[in-house]
């Protein structure tokens, strides 16, 4: 397998298995709870690392397991003590533990074989260097065996548990109802959180783990409405990410991790402005289209009820439109047929006073509203 | 509760030309894409008790929150006393919401009363001693003198509500905008707000307050502005008031207008739907 | 104490003002629940920071500081665009600008270090922060932007209460508040960049947040809390400089985040009225008067179901029945009224003494005049009420008791039929 093949399939699983439980980590509006296990993480990490002495996956994954769910539940003891509020718990906490982490790493670090820098950023240019041996026999790079596994991991848990996510994300009173509980749901989901993070960890670093957790799915939520289609497109968005973040780091000579973080966010802020239907040009146009149909109805309406043709001036007053605007509506009304213009005054015609009851604006007038 | 004090600025507009309280030409107001009022048209004359009233998202909020030049509408002005707000802004007091705020907010009682008064100190100024003797006879006017130095997280809703009003009070303004002063208080905080709102009327002050409810708006209004997206209908309680409005108000919610609005609003709302 | 070289007293110096300025500022971010803002801003300004090197070459203070600046901006307008434009709610907002354009930073710091010249730039220094590096003139620089964003806090604290407390009432009061929120927003960058090069990127927001935290805990007014969490911050970073300074080899930053979090956990459970010890006794106090009431009342209603003969002994298995308690349980709640005077324990078993029948009566009134309220005005069941008066019976005042039994009409029996006692200090009736 070549290097580069290497990599950008260690990034693709890397980022389609973030992709998968960050889809919920967004929609449950809990993105801000990954970015602190991402770090606090670290501790466990090096912790597995001075227990047993060397970078064995299981040791690790246990380690940081167990402190992603510490992180979890540190959060929210300290924000039911009411003492502090959930932004502040979380702001409190990862701090906190990722200063514990780098501590222990300095402390120990003739036996910690981490980076700090990788820690931020990660070693994906090594994965295709760091090989995992069976009976002496090498099966390939172990970035890729571990990622993915977790990716195989996270899938079985999605497609199993498919429905209580869904239940316990849209509804968690009714999935409380109905028997599943939300919170067991909620750690489990927080643990595999933690345990996607580890994966991740060497080959991607703490901060960037949360470009993968966060941004695929948020570009998908901008896209569509249905879960599954969403859950696909966040892996899709992971994979491009991964596969150009490969390419633009290789064009830079830059940091491989941090080329897909930047790819995952052009690909967002294409979403955000372009998607057809959340997209910001999308909603321009529409909020644009609807502020017209407004001016145009009040000024019917208004024409209607004053009875008289009234002159440009007074509509102008009345208004408080600019001129330019105020003519504007007019000559698109006029161009219908719906007033008629004479020396700058405007009266509405038969043809606009059908307009305005076809259009439903009758009931903006309280003595026709239907009781 | 002591007597409020004669307004300052009573004296300023001539006797000859009566000039409303409040006026609003027009009004509509969006957010994004969504109609919250249409095309409000509404005179209130001055020195009346004004109820706001009418179903949840009706837009009694957002019509407070245009007249305070809170919300940009998308047609339209609103004149308070014959001048646009800015040039209004100390004639006129603001009681939000009680729940628009943190109650778990490091300051006293008498700091939260003290801040009705940054608006006449201007930038830089500082409260000193004078500022907090006036907010005490503010909180001493709504009978709670006692607790000025108290957290505010520690006082009940009711006394929450106090302070509010309070605030407002040491504004010292002509116009009181009130958005659901009665909501979840108790039974004697009731009672002393009704007192003096009605204190207020009785020195020539004008009260505009959302009211959600039905029961009391004859008991505590003179005036009542009957709100559903559009305005329904306003005027004195006698006549305005009635049955008939009441239920062209909450019981005519599916008007074209708002059904179309409803159709955007779900084509725009960011609630998760669901594939089933 | 030790000797600080002079390098070390560079740190201190360094960690001392931006402990004071971030604590100070950090409590407006706190109170405006926009704790991780300065997370996200902190991250936010590392492209800044490498294209302001980028673009001059230097590693000088002012370009560094501009574009920093300038990128934490950009990017606290991206999280309020996504979340004004968007249905994306702000913690994804957030967490989108905080990772993006700290991948957009790695990709231009990396690539920096690979140019000819970038080897000796020192950038990545900016990561965890390297407090050694810090220079006199780093310092003086310090100094001079954190006395500039005191003074402004200082000038501007009225307003700044204001924004952070009630918005909508600041804008009705005239005062624009999105450009005091842009102010606002534009100093704690400043403290950002000012803590750059001592704490890191990636901590920076503790040196914002746990010092206002920990300081929110001893206070109840926002003047007190902005000065002490002043103080915590300037501590903490001092002592964070002279413990790494004192252990070879421990980092700056995550040592003053350590501290600071250590005085964090000691408000929260110490600070003398939020503080979580005090709150967790006061609940053990309650429980324990309730077991103890609950005893008293066991007793009495034993003793009424044996013929109103109230004070003969009980014994202890027979006691520890009653509520399905352990043997010790029992002996910790019984041995505690014994020796109030309330029961008397000896081999024959337990029994109330005079006065603890006339606190047993006590409880016992209470609770079956409020089975009687609940029936009568609230016209519940008689089956449902007896859960809601075992909780009431602690609870209701003797004078409120009284008030009950005055709006009841003294009445004789609860509505099971038993006999509701009077204990004789209670208040006389009045016809």
């Amino acid at each position: 397998m070549s290097p580069s093949l290497t990599i950008i399939l260690v990034g693709s699983c890397v980022a389609a298995a973030c992709a998968l439980v960050g889809t919920f980590l967004v929609l449950r509006q809990m993105a801000l709870l990954g970015d602190a296990i991402s770090h606090a993480v670290l501790p466990g990490i090096v912790i597995a690392f001075l227990m047993t002495g060397e970078r064995a996956p299981l040791p690790m994954v246990l380690g940081a397991g167990a402190l992603g769910v510490l992180t979890v539940f540190l959060v929210e003891a300290f924000h039911r003590t009411r003492r502090l509020k959930e932004d502040a718990s979380i702001g409190v906490v990862f701090p906190a533990l990722f200063s514990l982490g780098v501590v222990l790493i300095t402390k120990y670090a003739g036996q910690v074989d981490l980076d700090l820098d990788c820690v931020l950023y990660g070693e994906i240019a090594y994965a295709p260097l760091d090989l995992l041996f069976f009976q002496e026999q090498s099966i390939g790079p172990k970035a890729l065996w571990v990622n993915g596994a977790v990716l195989l991991a996270n899938l079985l848990f999605v497609s199993l548990l498919y429905k209580e996510l869904k239940l316990t994300t849209f509804d968690t009173g009714l999935a409380a109802a109905l028997g599943f509980s939300p919170i067991v749901l909620h750690y489990v989901l927080m643990s595999m959180v933690s345990v996607t993070v580890v994966g991740a960890f060497e080959s991607v670093g703490a901060i960037l783990v949360v470009a993968m957790l966060v941004v695929p799915p948020a570009t998908a939520y901008l896209l569509t409405d249905r879960l599954l289609v969403m859950l696909a497109g966040a892996v899709g968005c992971g994979v491009l990410s991964s596969v150009f973040g490969y390419w633009l780091a290789y064009w830079l000579d830059a940091s491989i991790a941090g080329a897909m973080a930047t790819v995952s966010g052009i690909l967002f802020a294409i979403a955000f402005v372009a998607s057809p239907r959340y997209g910001l040009l999308a909603r321009l146009v529409r909020q644009r289209q609807l502020g017209r149909d407004m001016a145009e109805q009040l000024l019917l309406l208004h024409l209607q009820s004053g009875g008289t043709p009234q002159s440009v001036e007074q509509l102008a007053q009345r208004f408080s439109w600019r001129r330019q605007r105020l003519e504007a509506v007019i000559a698109r009304v006029g161009n219908r047929g719906w007033v008629q213009r004479t020396n700058g005054s405007v009266a509405i015609t038969p043809l606009g006073e059908r307009a305005v009851e076809e259009r439903g604006v009758a009931p903006l007038r309280h003595q026709e509203a239907t009781a | 509760m002591s007597s409020v004090s004669e307004p300052q600025v009573a004296a300023e507009s001539s006797p000859a030309e009566v000039v409303p309280a409040i006026e609003v030409h027009d009004l509509t107001v969006a957010y994004w894409t969504q109609p919250v009022l249409w095309d409000v048209d509404l005179t209130l004359p001055e020195g009346k008790l004004i109820a706001i009233v009418g179903p949840n998202g009706a837009g009694k909020s957002t019509l407070l929150r245009s007249i305070l030049g809170l919300v940009q509408p998308i047609t339209g002005w609103v004149e308070i006393f014959g001048k646009p707000y800015e040039k209004r802004r100390s004639w006129v007091g603001y009681v939000p919401q009680r729940e628009s705020v943190d109650w778990d907010f490091p300051t006293s009682a008498l700091d939260v009363v003290t801040m009705g008064l940054y608006g006449s100190l201007g930038w830089l100024r500082r409260p000193g001693k004078k500022e907090r003797a006036t907010a005490l006879s503010c909180l001493d006017k709504v009978g709670i003198a006692h607790l000025a130095g108290r957290q505010i997280s520690q006082l009940s809703g009711g006394q929450q509500q106090r302070v509010f009003l309070a605030r407002a009070l040491a504004q010292d303004a002509r116009l009181y905008l009130m958005d659901e002063p009665f909501a979840g208080v108790d039974a004697t905080t009731e009672r002393a707000i009704l007192a003096l709102l009605q204190e207020l009327r009785a020195t020539g002050r004008t009260v505009v307050a959302v009211h959600h409810d039905l029961q009391t708006v004859a008991e505590y209004f003179d005036h009542v502005v009957l709100l559903n997206m559009r305005l329904v209908a306003d005027g004195p309680i006698a006549t305005t008031f009635t049955d008939e409005n009441l239920q062209r108000t909450y019981g005519g919610r599916l008007t074209v207008l708002s059904q179309a609005a409803e159709s955007l609003l779900r084509a725009e709302s960011g609630a998760p739907k669901l594939d089933v | 104490m030790f000797e600080l070289s002079f390098t070390a007293r560079t740190v201190l110096a360094g960690a001392t003002l931006l402990g004071i300025v971030g604590g100070a500022l950090g409590s407006f971010a706190l109170l405006r629940r926009q704790s991780l803002l300065g997370d996200a801003l902190a991250h936010a300004a590392l492209p800044g920071v490498c294209l302001g090197y980028f673009l001059t070459g230097s590693k000088s203070p002012l370009p560094l500081f501009l574009g920093a600046l300038a990128a934490g901006i950009v990017g606290s307008l991206t999280i309020l665009a996504i979340v004004r434009y968007t249905r994306l709610k702000e913690d994804t907002a957030i967490g989108i600008v905080l990772s993006v354009f700290f991948g957009v930073g790695i990709v231009l710091l990396t690539h920096i270090q690979k140019l000819p010249s970038g080897n000796q730039s020192g950038l990545d220094k900016f990561l965890f922060g390297q407090a050694a590096t810090l220079m006199p003139r780093d310092v003086n620089a310090m100094a001079v932007l954190g006395g500039v964003v005191l003074v402004l806090v200082l000038l501007f604290f009225k307003e700044l209460r204001v924004l952070a407390f009630d918005p909508d009432f600041g804008a009705s009061l005239g005062f624009p508040m999105r450009r005091l929120e842009v102010f606002l927003t534009t100093l704690l960058v400043t403290v950002v960049v000012v803590g750059l090069q001592t704490v890191g990127v990636v901590l920076i927001v503790a040196t914002l947040i746990t010092p206002a935290a920990a300081a929110r805990q001893w206070t109840e007014r926002l003047g007190v809390m902005v000065l002490l969490s002043a103080a915590i911050g300037g501590f903490s970073g001092a002592a964070g400089a002279v413990i790494s300074a004192g252990w070879a080899r421990l980092p700056t930053g995550p040592v003053i985040v350590l501290v600071a979090s250590a005085i964090l956990l000691v408000s929260l459970l110490f600070a003398p009225q939020r503080g979580l010890l005090w709150a967790w006794l006061r609940e053990r106090a309650v429980a324990r008067r309730i077991r103890r009431e609950n005893l008293l009342k066991d007793l009495y209603r034993w003793g009424e179901q044996a013929g109103d003969r109230w004070q003969e002994p009980v014994s202890p298995p027979l006691v520890m029945g009653f509520r399905g308690q352990t043997r010790n349980q029992l002996a910790g709640v019984a041995r505690r009224l014994d020796r109030q005077g309330l029961v008397h324990w000896d081999d024959a078993g337990i029994r109330l003494t005079g006065e603890g029948l006339e606190r047993a009566r006590s409880i016992v009134r209470k609770h079956r005049l409020w089975e009687l309220y609940l029936t009568r005005r609230l016209d519940l069941r008689e089956d449902h009420v007896h859960r809601d008066a075992e909780a009431m019976e602690h609870a209701l005042s003797d004078a409120n008791a009284d008030r009950l039994d005055a709006l009841l009409g003294y009445p004789e029996a609860d509505p099971h039929g038993r006999v509701i006692p009077r204990p004789a200090t209670t208040s006389p009736r009045v016809a």
